[in-house]
């Protein structure tokens, strides 16, 4: 059937720059670029091209560049060209419209609407270049007070098992297969260098990174893949995965294109056969299930690991939220509307969830006015993008953040959305192992290592200038925010005033 | 008072923003001595204040009546007064009653009528309800309820006098030279956008703790939010108002000793904890990893006093002033130096303790002053104490 599909990208090739060399024909893992060698050149078929710009930060010469195709089509509001383009994609497949990536519409980013205060006068803002400022952050259950025995002053009070982070931010979920060994192992690297964690996601543990277990995070979602007695016990949290701010009420879908030989073994499935997710946990049907399970892992580990709950932040968090720390979760996850994704249909990715700044603020009030915010840390995912977010994420209640997106950034990813593809150019969200071994784990664990440094560094000055020298005094702490821009109901929401008051 | 924050916080602030001079002297022989020399030591800090809030503390003031709780209460009206006085008599046995000894200053404008009242405890009222926890909820109710009227005082055998003024001049006004006690705080404050009100005016009180404070906390929105989960509701929207609330939760509710919740309030470094021997550095991170968001900070002097015990602390990187003297068994606190050479000018010892440090002055544990400091930590700062 003919495409009727227009281009989504121009490349543009400088002929005078361009020394065919061919760079670009083996960069390119989606065929764009080609060699005509009966005219001796290098040719591209732009109907390909995703706007990863791999090719274009490879070419030698500079002589690559691509450009949104801004086809005009007449103006309509309601039939945008996404609009018309889906249609044309569903009625060319029969299919439901899969994608990677988090949403990306246009729904409000909290974050820039809300700022951060500082020290003038009063107190003194503090120059983490000259004072010693504090980012560390302990996860797990703290009990509601401490006990001493009142003659010898010992602690009686037996503190719940505690995972300390050197700063609040750690790496989502990302599975091995949806991403490649070489992705994990930039992951563990960079959170062992760092002090932080990474999380396995629901792909199981594979065998050569093990070793990192001290800063590992192992989940256990729907499909149980690669879940045993050893690999929850070898991370210091383990993580029950109800839901995904990309996809709420939706299950894991690994093409079995992507279940190589290691994939197959570390996931226990047969190679070659489609990994999927079902959407529920099949023995979480209520959250006392919930509670049955927790307790299985808390058993199956000794009592010695964390045990986290991730659900996507949906229209009532905060009550399930309560439920779950009743249920005796030591953490928490929320992960927001704008978290991302290998693969999920695009009419949920865009449609289902709300976002995490809203969804943080309501969990944090809520266990607040029912005095359980103690028993669970609090860690949200979907969208951080900066330090900033992280700062305003803390002073809304957060004890920590995961990263995804932002961490692939750092390894190359460019946002192109063809996660599910299998065919990232960059080796990232792929299984192919011409493309994976384009990520060289030591060069990207220094690459994650340098964004996480940079973001602590960002971190100090912003506790410095509003006069806090520890972390823990910015949490929940949302007298530092201000709302721009914002209705009295989002405020209100938010637990922070408006500018100017 | 029923408008309490309208009166505390005229602009509605995220909370009132003050700076201070503050002063603290006990006898640790439990000796009771006048308040002439804390004035003149207050007023010896009379630049660090603007004029809008002074006050002082007592500790052994009214050993007569020692078993009964004694109220302060300002009244702006006749009315607040008949209120309160039938609101009292239907709690409490009402011992005795009395105005409050004033000396007419021209300064001192427009002032309230301060009485005080010593209330003991009516058991077929309080019933099963403990006796401090029912003191506090009638206080609260006063405080909140009742028209033109703030309960500023509500410890036993200790009282408060505050005022809007320097504290020089409050001390005057209400003739404080003819009471005597074994411990004295004073307080000259220096807020930046709310007008004074007597009530507004530290120190700040509640039972047998008072606090005055110097600082302001940036961590107050953490703090704050903490306590509203055990019930404490900051109505006066200041600093030591959180401290104060802070102390009773974790020394009347949870029971930790005073040098616990020093680490509380001024938490050692986590590099620090973690080069501590292993049973000290188990106690320091659990408290801080249970009681972080009780962690003051930013820049803050407090001095805290409850019976027999006065304690000095700064923020643990000191941001705000704090000297600390001795001479025979007196232990002074001070904002400055100089304010306790103008009342002591011959001292057996007088250093600047460390950031985070509590000085402890206590009746049953006699006080020695440090024969040397170490400097435990690259980030603590301090002279050592030296000889006069």
């Amino acid at each position: 059937m003919k495409t009727y599909l227009p281009s989504m990208f121009i490349v543009e090739r400088d002929s005078d720059r361009c020394i065919q060399c061919k760079v670009c024909v083996n960069q390119c893992s989606f065929n764009v670029h080609s060699f005509d060698a009966s005219e001796n050149a290098v040719v591209s078929d732009e109907k390909n091209c995703v706007g990863c710009h791999r090719c274009v930060v490879f070419c030698p010469t500079g002589a690559l560049n691509i450009r949104r195709n801004t086809l005009d089509y007449r103006d309509n509001y309601n039939w945008r060209p996404e609009n018309i383009e889906d249609i044309l994609k569903q009625a060319e497949t029969g299919g439901v419209l899969l994608t990677g990536m988090g949403n990306d519409k246009a729904y409000r980013v909290y974050w820039d609407h809300m700022v951060l205060n500082a020290s003038q006068v009063t107190n003194p803002s503090i120059d983490p270049l000259r004072e010693p400022m504090e980012l560390v952050t302990y996860l797990g259950r703290k009990p509601d007070r401490i006990e001493f025995d009142s003659h010898t002053h010992k602690l009686t009070t037996v503190m719940p098992p505690q995972v300390r982070l050197s700063l609040p931010v750690m790496f989502s979920a990302m599975s091995y297969g949806a991403v490649s060994l070489n992705v994990q192992k930039s992951l563990a690297k960079a959170a062992e260098q760092t002090g932080t964690f990474w999380n396995t996601g629901e792909g199981g543990l594979h065998s050569s990174l093990y070793k990192y277990a001290a800063n590992t995070i192992v989940q256990v979602a729907s499909g149980r893949f690669g879940v045993h007695s050893d690999y929850l016990n070898a991370g210091r949290i383990v993580e029950i995965k109800i839901g995904q701010g990309a996809k709420p009420g939706i299950g894991g879908h690994l093409p079995g294109e992507k279940v190589t030989a290691e994939v197959s073994h570390t996931r226990m499935i047969p190679r070659g056969t489609d990994a999927l997710s079902p959407a529920p946990q099949h023995d979480i049907y209520s959250i006392e299930d919930l509670s049955q399970l927790i307790y299985a892992i808390k058993e199956a580990t000794n009592y010695e690991k964390l045990v986290s709950v991730k659900i996507a932040a949906v229209h009532n968090s905060a009550a399930i939220a309560s439920g779950i720390v009743r249920a005796g979760a030591d953490m928490i996850v929320i992960d927001g509307l704008r978290g991302s994704t290998g693969a999920a249909p695009k009419i949920i990715r865009d449609n289902v969830g709300i976002p995490i700044e809203m969804a943080l603020a309501a969990v944090d009030t809520r266990l607040r006015e029912e005095n359980i915010r103690n028993q669970a840390s609090l860690v949200i995912a979907g969208g951080i993008r900066n330090s900033g977010d992280i700062a305003k994420a803390i002073a809304l209640g957060a004890d920590a953040v995961y990263i995804g997106t932002a961490a692939l950034m750092a390894l190359g990813c460019t946002a192109c959305q063809q996660c599910h593809t299998g065919k990232c150019a960059w080796g990232i969200c792929t299984s192919d192992l011409a493309l994976t071994k384009r990520i060289n784990p030591e060069i990207g664990a220094r690459r994650l290592s340098n964004l996480l440094r940079s973001w602590a560094i960002e971190l100090k000055d912003i506790l410095g200038g509003m006069g806090i020298n520890a972390l823990e005094s910015l949490r929940g702490n949302r007298l530092h925010l201000r709302g721009v821009d914002l209705s009295d109901t989002e405020m209100k929401i938010l637990g922070i005033r408006p500018i100017g008051a | 008072m029923e408008n309490l924050n309208d009166l505390q916080n005229t602009y509605g602030s995220d909370k009132v923003i003050d700076a201070c001079s503050i002063f603290g002297m006990m006898d640790t022989s439990g000796k009771r001595f006048p308040g002439d020399d804390i004035i003149k030591a207050i007023a010896n800090l009379h630049v660090r204040g603007n004029g809008l809030g002074g006050g002082f503390a007592v500790y052994g003031l009214y050993p007569d009546y020692a078993e009964y709780y004694a109220l302060h209460v300002m009244f702006l009206s006749n009315e607040g007064k008949t209120e309160t006085e039938s609101f009292l008599k239907d709690k409490f046995h009402l011992i005795d009653a009395s105005e409050i000894k004033t000396r007419p200053l021209p300064c001192i404008i427009d002032p309230p009528q301060v009485w005080r009242y010593f209330l003991k405890i009516n058991k077929y009222v309080s019933g099963v309800k403990a006796d401090d926890d029912f003191v506090v909820d009638c206080v609260m109710e006063i405080n909140t309820r009742i028209k033109d009227t703030f309960v500023f005082s509500s410890g036993k055998n200790m009282g408060i006098f505050k005022g809007v003024g320097y504290p020089e001049e409050i001390g005057r006004y209400f003739c404080l030279e003819e009471y005597e006690g074994y411990l004295w705080m004073a307080h000259g404050r220096y807020p930046t956008n709310s007008r004074g009100w007597w009530g507004g005016a530290h120190p700040f009180n509640i039972l047998d703790w008072t606090v005055v404070h110097n600082g302001e906390i940036s961590s107050y929105g953490t703090n704050r939010r903490y306590l509203e989960q055990f019930g404490y509701i900051c109505t006066m929207e200041t600093d030591t108002e959180v401290i104060a609330y802070a102390i009773d939760l974790l020394v009347r509710k949870h029971g930790l000793p005073v040098e616990m919740v020093a680490s509380v309030f001024a938490a050692p470094f986590w590099d620090e904890i973690e080069r501590k021997p292993h049973a000290e550095q188990e106690i320091l991170r659990s408290l801080r990893q249970v009681y972080g968001s009780l962690l003051l900070n930013g820049p803050f002097t407090i001095i805290i006093a409850h019976e027999g015990e006065m304690i000095g602390l700064t923020d643990r990187i000191r941001l705000r002033p704090l000297t600390a003297a001795t001479r025979g068994k007196m232990l002074y606190l001070s904002s400055e130096e100089a304010a306790i050479r103008a009342i002591c000018p011959e001292l057996d010892s007088v250093w600047i303790p460390l950031g985070g440090e509590p000085i402890i002055a206590s009746l049953d544990k006699p006080f020695k002053a440090p024969v040397s400091i170490s400097v435990s930590s690259r980030y603590k700062r301090g002279g050592k104490p030296h000889a006069d």
